[in-house]
This record gives C-alpha cells, sequence and structure tokens, in this order.
C-alpha cells in the first residue's frame, strides 16, 4: 500500500523526514504541558498524529451520540474503524453538548490524536465532526443521509458508510465498511454486511458467487442433477433468472468482468471428457466463446484483473495445478506459480488484487491448505494464514484485506485478513459458509 | 422416478459405506447359477399357487441383485481419477446388467472428498464419472446409455475430515435415469 499524503493543515505537504518529525513532536507537544500518563501505556504502531502513515494506527475517539440511535451509531462506527486496520480505538470520555468546543486538553490526555463528534437532526441525517486533536480545530465536516427505519440494511449501510468517510478524511483512502461478502451456506447463496451483521440467504440454492460492480446482482452456480448452469440474482428484486442452462454441462465458477459486460467460467461437456474448460460470455445473455485450449486438463476458478484485460485462473495442464495468467481472450498464457516447493502443492483459487499487485491463492503448505499472495512484478510469496485449513481468498476492495475460508475454529467459517498487520478477525458464526466473494463499495440509497 | 432412485442410491450407500470401514467392499456377484436351474425342485403335489409365488420371489430377488449391482458405489484413491481393481470389479458387475437390458440408462456422478479447492473438485469429480463411463463403452455399451456429472466435495456421503470419512467421500455414485422399472437379471 503506498504512503498516503492526508490533507492535513496544521502539517503542510513535507518530506519523508519532516513527517518522521511531527509524530515524534507529536507525541511529546500535542499533548500539552501535562505529564501524559495514559501516552505510555498506549501499544506500539499507534499513531498520535492524524497524519496517517501505512503500518501505524491512527488513536481516535467517537464521542457518545444524543439520540435514539445514538448508541447503536456509535458503535457500529467504532467497530467499523477498528476493522479497518487504520484505527486504534480510544475509549469516549463524556461528550460536551454538541456545537460547544471541544475540550482538547482532555482529550488528548485521553490518548486520542482525531475524535468523532456527530448528532443527529431534524431531517434525519447525522452530522460529523472529525476533530484534529492537536491541530484544536474541526478538520471536516460533512452532513449524511440515513434511512429514517433503523437498523434495516439500508440504514446500516448508511452508518458504515460514514465511517468510510472518516477514514478516507484520515488515511486519504476510503474505507471497506459499506460493503458485504456474498458466501455458500447449506447449498444457497447467503450475503453478509462487512462487519458481520445481517447474514442472510439471497438465492433459493446456489454456490460460487461473483458480484457485479453495481453491486446489484451476483452470478452463482446452480447444481442440478445432469447438469449445472449459472443463474444472475437481482439483490433488490430478488428475481432469478439463467445464464447457462445446458444438458449434460457442468458451468460454474463464474467471474464477472469489472466493466460487469463479460462472464468468464469453467464449464465441462461429455464430448471432451476429463477436460473442464474457461469459457466467456456476455452478463446479459448470449453466445459462449471457449478461450482455454488445454486438451485434457482442468481450466478453472477464473479471475479477471482489475483493467479486465487479462484473467488467472487455476490449470493442471502440466499435471499439477498451478496458477496461470492469460489475456481475456485466452491468449499468452504463462505460468504464474513456478513448482518451488517440489510436493504436490495444488495450487488454486487465485483472486487478483483490486490495485493489481497480488494474485490470492491457495497452496497446500507442509500438508495443509493455506492462503498466500504472489507479487506480480518481483514473484515473491508471502504466506498469509497458518491456522487451520484455509482456502478460496477473496479480495475486499481496499486491496488490503482478504475473506477466505478456515476450519481454524473447529468448522468451516469465514475469516478476514488485514494483509499489512496480520490481523484477523471471523466475519461469519453458525452453520458452515465458505466460497467468499467481497462485494465493491456500495453505494447508500435513502 | 430420479427422486426414488437417489433415495435408492442413499440406502444402499449407508450399508455399503459401513462395509467398508472393515474392508474394501466387496463386489456384489450376481448370483451366477439363478437362470441356469430352479431354486427348489416342487414338491410331488404342488400346489400351483404356492410355486408360482417361489418363482415370483425368485425373480424378484435376481432383480435386486441387478439392481443393487447396478447401484453400487466404486472408490478412487485421493486426487485420482484411476479405477482401482475393486472398482473395476464393480463396474464388470455393471456391465452384465447394463448388457442384459439394452433399454436401461444410467447417470454416473463423481464425488470427491473435502480436500482439494471446490472449484478442482467439481472438475475431478466431472473425470472420475467419466473414467467409469469409458470402462462400460470400452466394453461394448453405447455412449448415449451414460450420462456423467459431477458433485465435487458438495454432497458427501459421510461427514468427518479423517481418512476414513475421505475415503468415503471419494466415489462414483450410480443412479438409474431410465429403462429401472422393467429390469431383467442377467
Amino acid at each position: 500500500m503506498p504512503a498516503l499524503p492526508v490533507r492535513f493543515p496544521s502539517f503542510p505537504a513535507i518530506g519523508a523526514p519532516r513527517v518522521v518529525a511531527a509524530l515524534a513532536i507529536g507525541a511529546t507537544l500535542l499533548l500539552g504541558g501535562a505529564r501524559p500518563a495514559a501516552a505510555q501505556e498506549r501499544p506500539s504502531g499507534v499513531s498520535l498524529t492524524l497524519e496517517y502513515q501505512p503500518g501505524r494506527r491512527v488513536a481516535i475517539m467517537v464521542l457518545p451520540i444524543r439520540g435514539a440511535a445514538g448508541d447503536s451509531i456509535k458503535t457500529i462506527l467504532e467497530r467499523d474503524l477498528d476493522f479497518s486496520d487504520r484505527f486504534q480505538h480510544v475509549p469516549a470520555i463524556t461528550a460536551p453538548p454538541f456545537g460547544q468546543p471541544l475540550n482538547y486538553a482532555l482529550v488528548a490526555r485521553a490518548g486520542a490524536a482525531g475524535v468523532v463528534q456527530a448528532e443527529l437532526l431534524q431531517s434525519g441525517w447525522l452530522r460529523v465532526l472529525l476533530h484534529d486533536v492537536a491541530g484544536k480545530k474541526v478538520l471536516q465536516q460533512s452532513d449524511f443521509p440515513l434511512p429514517t427505519a433503523v437498523n434495516t440494511d439500508g440504514w446500516r449501510l448508511g452508518v458504515h458508510a460514514i465511517a468510510d468517510q472518516l477514514e478516507e478524511w484520515v488515511t486519504g483512502q476510503k474505507g471497506i465498511a459499506a460493503t458485504r461478502i456474498a458466501f455458500v451456506r447449506d447449498g444457497r447463496v447467503w450475503v453478509v454486511d462487512s462487519d458481520g451483521a445481517n447474514a442472510r440467504a439471497v438465492t433459493p440454492r446456489g454456490m460460487s458467487p461473483s458480484w457485479h460492480p453495481s453491486g446489484r446482482y451476483l452470478v452463482y452456480h446452480v447444481l442440478e442433477d445432469d447438469r449445472h448452469r449459472l443463474a444472475v440474482t437481482d439483490l433488490v428484486t430478488g428475481s432469478q433468472r439463467s445464464l447457462t442452462n445446458q444438458g449434460g454441462s457442468l458451468d460454474n465458477s463464474p467471474a464477472i468482468s469489472p466493466d460487469g459486460r463479460s462472464v468468464v467460467f469453467s464449464r465441462s461437456v461429455e464430448a471432451t471428457a476429463g477436460q473442464t474448460d474457461l469459457f466467456v460470455m456476455p452478463f446479459q445473455g448470449g453466445a459462449t466463446t471457449r478461450i482455454s485450449v488445454a486438451r485434457g486438463s482442468i481450466n478453472t476458478a477464473p479471475s479477471w484483473s482489475p483493467d479486465g484485460r487479462r484473467i488467472t485462473f487455476s490449470s493442471d495442464r502440466s499435471g499439477r495445478n498451478e496458477i496461470y495468467i492469460s489475456d481475456a481472450d485466452g491468449t499468452n498464457v504463462s505460468l504464474l506459480t513456478a513448482d518451488a516447493f517440489g510436493e504436490r502443492n495444488l495450487r488454486a483459487d487465485p483472486s487478483w488484487s483490486p490495485d493489481g499487485r497480488l494474485v490470492a491463492y491457495s497452496s497446500e503448505v507442509g500438508g495443509r491448505r493455506q492462503i498466500l499472495t504472489i507479487n506480480l512484478r518481483d514473484r515473491s510469496v508471502s504466506q498469509v494464514t497458518s491456522d487451520g485449513r484455509n482456502d478460496t481468498p477473496a479480495w475486499a476492495p481496499d486491496g488490503r484485506h482478504l475473506v477466505f475460508t478456515s476450519t481454524r475454529g473447529g468448522t468451516e467459517q469465514l475469516w478476514v485478513a488485514d494483509t499489512e498487520t496480520g490481523r484477523t478477525r471471523q466475519l461469519t458464526r453458525g452453520a458452515g459458509a465458505r466460497l467468499a466473494e467481497w462485494s465493491p463499495r456500495l453505494s447508500v440509497t435513502p | 422416478m430420479p427422486r426414488l432412485s437417489r433415495v435408492a442410491v442413499l440406502l444402499l450407500a449407508v450399508p455399503l459405506a459401513l462395509g467398508a470401514c472393515k474392508k474394501k467392499p466387496v463386489a456384489v456377484e450376481p448370483e451366477p447359477q439363478l437362470p441356469a436351474q430352479p431354486v427348489t425342485p416342487p414338491q410331488q403335489p404342488v400346489d400351483d399357487e404356492a410355486a408360482r409365488r417361489a418363482e415370483e420371489e425368485r425373480m424378484r430377488r435376481a432383480i435386486e441383485m441387478a439392481r443393487s449391482a447396478l447401484l453400487q458405489v466404486i472408490y478412487y484413491d485421493y486426487d485420482s481419477d484411476e479405477l482401482r481393481s475393486d472398482a473395476r470389479a464393480t463396474l464388470d458387475d455393471k456391465l452384465r446388467v447394463l448388457n442384459a437390458n439394452p433399454s436401461l440408462r444410467i447417470r454416473i456422478e463423481g464425488h470427491c472428498d473435502e480436500r482439494g479447492t471446490d472449484q478442482y473438485n467439481l472438475a475431478l469429480g466431472r473425470r472420475r464419472a467419466d473414467q467409469a463411463k469409458r470402462y462400460l463403452t470400452d466394453r461394448g455399451i453405447d455412449a448415449s446409455r451414460i450420462e456423467t456429472t459431477s458433485f465435487g466435495r458438495e454432497r458427501p456421503a459421510v461427514t468427518g475430515s479423517n481418512e476414513e470419512a475421505w475415503a468415503q467421500n471419494r466415489r462414483g455414485e450410480f443412479q438409474i435415469v431410465a429403462g429401472g422399472t422393467e429390469l431383467r437379471a442377467p
């Protein structure tokens, strides 16, 4: 993740050494003359200035919010900021009446570099202020629409969007709270909010969901007795339509292109026994085109590059399952994962990161399936998981977090890992969950 | 009809699977002498009705044997679609039933254990089913009589994350698609 300059008025754009200096000064000066006892207990890696640094977490406080829904909003915002892995939550002090000056010295002593202050307006909108504690002023302010019906899906999404805006104000990059994760449970496609709330089934049956870039549709795979077909669900109307439906054809593992126009998927037909090929077809339906040409091999699990010009997929054409990259029309195939570990690794499940830099995948490591990432520039490999059996990674839109299936808790559940810090959290609970795909950032409809 | 045969497959799969715990599943031989000689030579003062019933019972059993041979599950090794010798013996039994019933059509479903990955397992299951199909078509069964499909790891026979469970889940199941009602014993 590149360092993101922050629009921070009290520190004009300066070179890196100055930023470090600012941090050092921050630890002593920002907290005023009083000896900051709390500051010494703070874990390392927590930034005391609002200047965001990769690898550091900005200490932030969300003040209590008046009104019936205030507690819920505060709780959701705090959790979202925590899950972003870019903020360190600081317990709130008693809030001053909205509109009255904040006691910056007091919140500084509590260890906060930033303070979020919010008030529910008569209109139902939420007015949000972000205080820069060191600068002793309001850094940003905005009013956000919220649906009137509290705790509905749309209302929660609205609160998540506020957390994402706060994150952008501080780090320069929008958060991923206002997103959802589609997954498979009990033979149906489900959707859950990014914070683990609101898990619900969205199709009568099916698996392997893939998000449309609009966030409105999912393409998924339906197992019938004599065929597997692809279908589309409209999350707004709840309707389902068939995309492919051909007797004897096993169509699965769909992935919608970043422009939303095409679907790449894997298909095996009886005429070419033992072979599974990649096909492309329009999202609106129509003719299918075969794009992989490896005789007798299995080619599956395709994932698009963010520019939609290439795909990564798994293939056993060499005799072992490895990850390959090709152009979107199937030409220019190259092996991505070199066979370096000397055993039957069965590398699979590639997922291309939204910033285009990495491909996440799963591989046997010492007899157990784990999540790894490979850097496309230098082919360097990093291992993301080591606990339990882990597979089918999928990137969040921030290109930093991964959702995947893990057995570390005893049953198959979805977990989220921050690839920068290694911090991990459990996303789903209850009946087994797998085959997750992260949605794009979702727009709020008040 | 497909529903019914699915239930039949499951009912059959359970005792077979349990048998597999002890040792490899033993191929069920359809009683070879059945068509050759009557089971019980009729006693002196024969009750026609009793004889007819005995004959019916004998036929019924022969057909049940044929059906169970047809539905018997075959098993595979890890990450392999090769037919083991026990699977070949089981397929030979099916071959006899298929030859005796030209209108019979079946579907072979490939299944995998939970290891490997979901997408790969779907493709591997198809390969397993295709291998079994090829074994039968190489021995004279018309390809149009056999469909293949795969359920990957989606429909395990038994639950569990150990070698015993995995071994029972790496399998080919057989369903009767058509011609199952007037089955003839080989």
